[in-house]
């Protein structure tokens, strides 16, 4: 039967694939599939850059196009992982540089990226279009010239949020003339140093252009001129906007956005100066991104802005929008589907604004699909997260910070653990989960018994003993990835569902009390794991098995142990017997 | 997080390096005595960074784990090797780490949980607020807020130094002897005495249970009074000493930190004697 279709066939058929995990299907029906689907997969998925080996990945896909790679653990946004831990991606550059002689895309996030790596893309790939580093370090602008000077077909150019070394301001002035495929540029991270002369040539000669965020350190007067030899954008990022106020600048920035049919996503909008913000009114109906989460602007400029986006889809916003500006956001977005409310100063011990959890439970009950929400804050009751839940039952990413750890219930002092209950009862749907506030071993009882489509769980500050910790590893079948700190889960959970982390994509837990001892035991039970534990202060084996380590790191991999951690990590293997 | 390892016994081991003899005095696993051999260092032929710290990531084979451990002090919460589910209970209340309850956000690493990026644009826009005037961050005045905000739009070294600080508001910190730098993010304290906290948590991180901590290493590092002082980088490539301008400027002009050996510190500009709050006892 396998072979009743010729292998072009097939591969055509399995052209039609989108996604890795229909692909991963396709390839485990049979070992002729196996074998087609390998030789003709182009693109690559790798969310642990050490659960797999550079020649493995190449080994088994020989026709890869396009590779995406994450590094570091999602806690190293937050400071959790110390610098030097590893996620270097140029091993992978090497090999493919010699083994994918075609590869047009690498996207990559949380890696440690060279000069010498980039340096390295820009020689090795003819047809390289599309280079992506999300939350990356460890390169300059240097690296960037060569991107520019070398990638002859260049389509895509995003630096995320990464942390780039400005070496020097003239970069971008090796995007060559002949170069006119650039679709997609964020720059958005870079520092105070840029040639606005060089940017202007470059999106004067981009006619394709459609993505163009700029740094901070673009001002606004040159906005203008910016935007008239792109007026083909879909989105769009500012930078700095703000300046001295005058009238002919207004004028020229409104005339300038009005020239922009075609833009639905705007983003930026550092240093906003309110008197300019009605110049982006002349788009706002056709936005259906917008991201003022750096803008610190408050009602009424910002709800008179929002009210006029009818068509948002997304928002991203400081907490300065406050409840009444939600209660206006639930009224006129409708066709709301994500929701980000930042804090706008968290570590002032008083609250500098009135955002609580009725504007949170506002746009639940005034946006139907309201699906992911990110939402930081100060105050929260099981109540409203009970209402939240019913009113949203198609909730998919639900990540709620009170800034205060272990806040309780500010109205009855009893934990969040019914709320939360509701919720991943309520949406069953729900993929992605992040607690705060006070919380027992309850919560975790919930989350075991119902949160059955959760792959990524996040906890700080919670439960009271291992039982939490052993309701969610046994109950939460879909769970990939797992990250905890500061909570009181130890050994005996983590051993009796050792198995557990085999299916997962990896464990963090920091700040806990796991000990040395259970480390080695789960290394030695399960070799397909590597046990990683980062610890500062010295060698863990010259303390006693039984104290807890630092920080722990567990994931599976294919590519055993690896070999560039820093003084600092341990990894402990299957022969660390007693 | 009320931690019984990561202890800093240096004065008792120091010195001895290449002790890789570790599994024939070792007494009883149970110990309450718990001591973490720094300077002990094993070479095993990996990386060759050298420090005095302690030895560099190896895969630990059966030969690396002796039937017991060194004796030494204890640094324990109550004395007691024990199981780590009591262990657990034994930190149930106190998870930061400062050791004390938390008494804000700004106490716990990497809590609130925003990206860097974000918290160095954020934060840097209200401490510049402050800079300039000894008011409270976030003043309660909105509009007032604001309208600083166009005043800096206008200033062009302001904005300028606010585009640099942008990107600082973690800066690097270095201490001599150490190969591996650490981050610390300035916008999260609001004073030296904060900022030395915390660089004393992430360098020499020591007892939790309030036992006094030997002599030998103390760390005082803003009164002078340790093997170490901190100091900083400025804007002119200048290495200064911390403390010895107001917070708001030290913010405006730093770069990066350096834990240098007071020996070496020779030649930084003098200090003016600064009353330091003494942290002892404290649970850090």
């Amino acid at each position: 039967m396998a072979h009743s279709f010729p292998e072009q066939v097939l591969k055509h058929l399995f052209s039609f694939l989108a996604s890795d995990k229909e692909r991963n299907s396709v390839s485990l029906v049979c070992k002729s599939w196996y074998e087609i689907e390998r030789r003709c997969r182009k693109s690559v998925f790798i969310g642990n850059c050490y659960s797999v080996s550079p020649e493995i990945m190449i080994k088994r896909f020989p026709e890869v196009r396009s590779v995406t790679l994450k590094g570091k653990p999602h806690f190293a946004d937050f400071n959790l992982v110390p610098e030097g831990w590893g996620a270097y991606v140029e091993p992978w550059i090497i090999a493919m540089s010699r083994s994918y002689p075609l590869l047009e895309e690498i996207r990559l996030k949380r890696m440690v990226v060279s000069d010498e790596s980039l340096e390295l893309i820009s020689t090795s790939f003819d047809n390289f279009k599309v280079l992506v580093l999300l939350s990356c370090e460890g390169f300059t602008t240097d690296g960037l010239a060569a991107i520019a000077a070398n990638c002859r077909n260049l389509r895509e150019l995003d630096l995320g949020e990464s942390e780039v070394e400005d070496l020097s301001s003239d970069w971008l002035s090796h995007f060559p003339d002949s170069c006119t495929s650039l679709v997609s540029l964020n720059i958005s991270c870079l520092g105070p140093e840029i040639s606005f002369s060089d940017l202007e040539r470059l999106i004067a000669h981009s006619p394709n252009l459609k993505t163009l965020r700029l740094s901070q350190a673009v001002p606004l007067e040159k906005l203008p001129d910016l935007l008239c030899h792109a007026s083909q954008l879909v989105e769009f990022g500012t930078g700095a906007y703000s300046s001295e106020v005058r009238s002919d600048i207004f004028s020229n920035l409104e005339e300038a956005f009005s020239g922009c049919k075609r833009l639905e996503g705007l983003s930026g909008f550092w240093d906003v100066e309110a008197a300019y913000l009605p110049a982006i009114y002349p788009v706002c109906s056709r936005l259906t991104s917008l991201n003022l989460s750096y803008a610190t602007i408050q009602s009424p400029d910002l709800d008179k802005l929002i009210s006029q986006c009818h068509n948002l889809q997304r928002l991203w916003v400081l907490d300065y929008i406050e409840d009444t500006g939600l209660q206006a956001l639930a009224a006129s977005c409708k066709n709301l589907e994500e929701l980000r409310v930042f804090p706008s100063d968290p570590f002032l011990p008083e609250p500098n604004v009135i955002l609580t959890e009725q504007g949170l439970v506002a746009v639940s009950e005034g946006c139907p699909k309201l699906q992911t929400v990110l939402y930081f804050c100060r105050q929260m009751t099981n109540a409203a997260l009970v209402t939240i839940a019913r009113n949203r039952p198609n909730m998919i990413r639900f990540r709620l910070c009170v800034i205060e750890p272990r806040a309780p219930d500010y109205l009855t002092l009893e934990p969040l653990d019914a709320g939360f209950g509701a919720i991943v009862e309520q949406c069953k749907e729900l993929r992605r989960l992040s607690l705060s506030g006070l919380l027992t071993d309850r919560v975790f009882e919930y989350i075991g018994t119902h949160a059955k489509k959760l792959e990524m769980l996040s906890i700080a500050f919670a439960g009271d003993s291992d039982m939490g910790l052993h309701h969610v590893l046994s109950g939460c079948e879909s769970l990939r990835k797992l990250e905890i700190r500061d909570c009181p889960f130890g050994d005996e959970a983590l051993l009796a569902n050792a198995a557990k982390l085999e299916t997962m994509r990896s464990l963090w837990m920091s700040s806990c009390s796991v000990s040395f001892g259970a480390c080695k035991l789960l290394a030695q039970k399960l070799p397909k794991l590597n046990v990683e534990v980062i610890d500062e202060m010295g060698p863990p084996d010259m303390r006693p098995e039984s104290s807890p380590v630092d920080k722990l790191y567990i994931y599976r991999t294919v590519a055993g142990p690896r070999f560039d951690m820093p003084g600092f990590v341990w990894t402990l293997n299957e022969d660390a017997k007693h | 997080m009320e931690q019984t390892l990561g202890l800093l016994d240096t004065g008792e081991k120091k010195g001895s390096k290449m002790d890789q003899d570790y599994n024939m005095d070792m007494c009883c696993e149970d110990e309450t005595e718990l001591e973490l051999g720094l300077g002990l260092s094993l070479s095993s032929g990996t990386k060759a960074k050298k420090s005095t710290w302690g030895e560099y990531g190896r895969i630990l084979t059966a030969k690396d784990f002796p039937n017991g451990f060194s004796a030494g002090r204890s640094i324990n919460n109550g004395g007691g090797g024990v199981s780590g589910t009591k262990r657990a209970a034994d930190f149930a209340g106190s998870n930061t780490e400062v050791g004390s309850p938390p008494t804000g956000a700004s106490q716990v690493v990497g809590w609130p949980p925003i990206r860097a990026h974000r918290m160095n644009s954020l934060v840097n826009q209200s401490k510049v607020l402050n800079a300039d005037e000894d008011k409270g961050v976030g003043g309660n005045d909105k509009k007032e807020h604001s309208k600083k905000k166009i005043n800096h739009g206008n200033s062009k070294d302001d904005a300028a130094s606010n585009k640099e600080k942008g990107n600082l508001g973690f800066v690097k910190v270095n201490m001599d002897g150490l190969p591996i730098g650490r981050k610390v993010d300035l916008n999260a304290h609001t004073c030296y005495e904060l900022l030395a906290e915390t660089l004393e948590d992430m360098f020499f991180k020591s007892t939790k249970s309030g036992e006094k901590e030997q002599a030998t290493k103390s760390f005082k590092l803003l009164d002078g009074s340790s093997e170490f002082v901190l100091t900083y980088e400025d804007k002119e490539g200048d290495w200064m000493l911390v403390g010895d301008v107001p917070w708001g400027m030290f913010l405006n002009t730093v770069k990066r930190l350096r834990i240098m050996r007071t020996s070496e510190a020779n030649g930084l500009a003098p200090r003016i004697p600064q009353k330091q709050e003494r942290h002892e006892g404290k649970p850090i």
